[in-house]
């Protein structure tokens, strides 16, 4: 409860730094104010793919039916949050670089990474329910996070080689940022941290809910 | 000792090409389909205005990938529906052995549906490939190596759940990204006659990623095959 206080407290705050404390920016204008939840939504997504990864994991060593629940929250969280990073990035880039997609390295690298937990929560549908779900899940998550660097190093070779498009010169957002922008950028990672967790906490305590009701249910069959 | 491991490898790859010699489904059904790959890409791209070579390499990956993926769900179909992996799970060998062995096996059905797509590729798109035909082997059997491997290893997980025939695709292609990039990257250089140099960071490439994507499917095959 007192978890649940705080997240709104500092997601009210860090609204409130986003839109009337920072600047508008001078060359993008208002369409930059995007930044505060595109970064935020990305850096959430990679962190929960690995959390998926280390459950994954300890799925397999330890064989408890809670390390299977925190991966399957933590991934379809990210891909919540992955998708947030794929909607807003076109929105952000169409008026700043004058398209909507580019096939950049890290834009690429991203919608790979979308594709492979969309794949997982799919997996996770089909599959028998039990522990073979459980384990095919969780070689899913291993395999899946451990092809993240491979990914990442072919696109940007498959990139590199190609001439970039200009404009790409962006590099390395949050240098050079004034310092109140700066502040809300860290704000909204911490609102957004929050909402991540408390989104996850939810969604365990929903499947512990639900392996409980079926518990129940298979005992009045008997 | 290690020759016994080989010759247990050798015998599960016989035993799966032995199959399919006599009824020729996988096979026929695989180059059936790489050949209508082929036939609307023609249809779809007007080569009077488009430069093959342009798109060949990509054409060539797409009916090697899409026909590959008709292979691999057929590879542990078989075995699940006579209960065959029951017995295979019996025989005394490591799970790697049938990892291997079935990887093997699907390696030589998707470099057979290859070498025959190439000529009619060649014939098809007007490409000449005469003096590439050496290093043209050498990206093409690294690719489908990289291919295969995660392929087998998925193979074995979705012919156990519902919509398996959809469901390969969609955990495979992601995943092989990095050898498709590879793989249509000194393809597309190889047509257009570059030097070798150029050719070899790509290859260099590919292997790195067979041996990694080798190592980790053979490693987390056996939770997928346990009961």
């Amino acid at each position: 409860m007192i978890f649940k206080w705080l997240t709104f407290i500092v997601v009210t705050f860090s609204l409130i730094f986003t839109f009337f404390i920072t600047p508008i920016e001078r060359q993008e204008g208002i369409v930059q104010k995007i930044m505060y939840f595109h970064i935020p939504s990305a850096w959430i997504a990679f962190f929960a793919f690995f959390i998926v990864f280390v459950a994954s994991i300890l799925y397999l060593w330890k064989k408890e039916r809670e390390w299977d629940i925190i991966a399957h929250s933590a991934a379809e969280v990210g891909v919540i949050f992955c998708s947030l990073v794929l909607i807003t990035g076109p929105i952000w880039a169409k008026p700043i670089w004058g398209v909507w997609w580019t096939w950049d390295a890290r834009l690429t690298l991203t919608l790979v990474l979308w594709l492979i937990y969309v794949a997982y929560l799919m997996l996770r549908f089909h599959a028998p329910e039990g522990s073979q779900r459980a384990r095919f899940a969780a070689v899913l998550g291993i395999v899946g996070f451990l092809d993240v660097p491979i990914v990442h190093f072919s696109v940007l070779w498959w990139r590199t080689i190609h001439p970039k498009p200009k404009v790409l010169s962006m590099e390395s957002p949050g240098s050079g940022l004034e310092s109140t922008m700066l502040i809300a950028l860290l704000l909204s990672l911490l609102a957004f941290t929050l909402i991540f967790f408390l989104l996850l906490g939810q969604r365990i305590s929903l499947e512990k809910m639900r392996d409980e009701m079926n518990e129940i249910k298979n005992k009045l069959k008997d | 000792m290690l020759m016994d491991y080989f010759s247990k490898i050798w015998a599960i790859m016989w035993k799966d090409i032995r199959g399919e010699l006599r009824t020729k489904e996988i096979f026929s059904s695989m180059f059936i389909f790489s050949l209508l790959v082929l036939v609307i890409f023609n249809f779809s791209i007007d080569l009077l205005e488009v430069n093959p070579l342009d798109i060949a390499q990509g054409v060539l990956w797409i009916a090697f990938t899409f026909s590959g993926i008709l292979g691999l769900n057929r590879s542990f179909l078989f075995e699940k529906e006579n209960d065959c992996i029951q017995g295979l799970m019996l025989t005394p060998v490591d799970r790697s052995v049938i990892y291997f062995g079935k990887m093997l096996g699907n390696l030589v059905f998707m470099l057979v549906m290859e070498a025959i797509t190439v000529p009619v590729f060649v014939v098809l798109f007007n490409i000449s490939i005469y003096d590439k035909i050496f290093s043209l082997i050498i990206v093409i059997f690294l690719g489908t190596l990289g291919f295969v491997t995660v392929g087998t290893l998925f193979s074995a997980m979705s012919v156990n759940i519902k919509a398996r025939e959809v469901m390969l695709p969609i955990l495979l292609f992601p995943i092989v990204v990095p050898i498709i990039i590879a793989a249509v990257k000194s393809t597309g250089l190889i047509l257009s006659g570059s030097p070798f140099g150029e050719i070899v960071s790509w290859l260099k490439l590919i292997i790195v990623f067979d041996i990694i994507y080798l190592v980790v499917s053979f490693l987390s095959f056996e939770y997928i095959i346990e009961e």
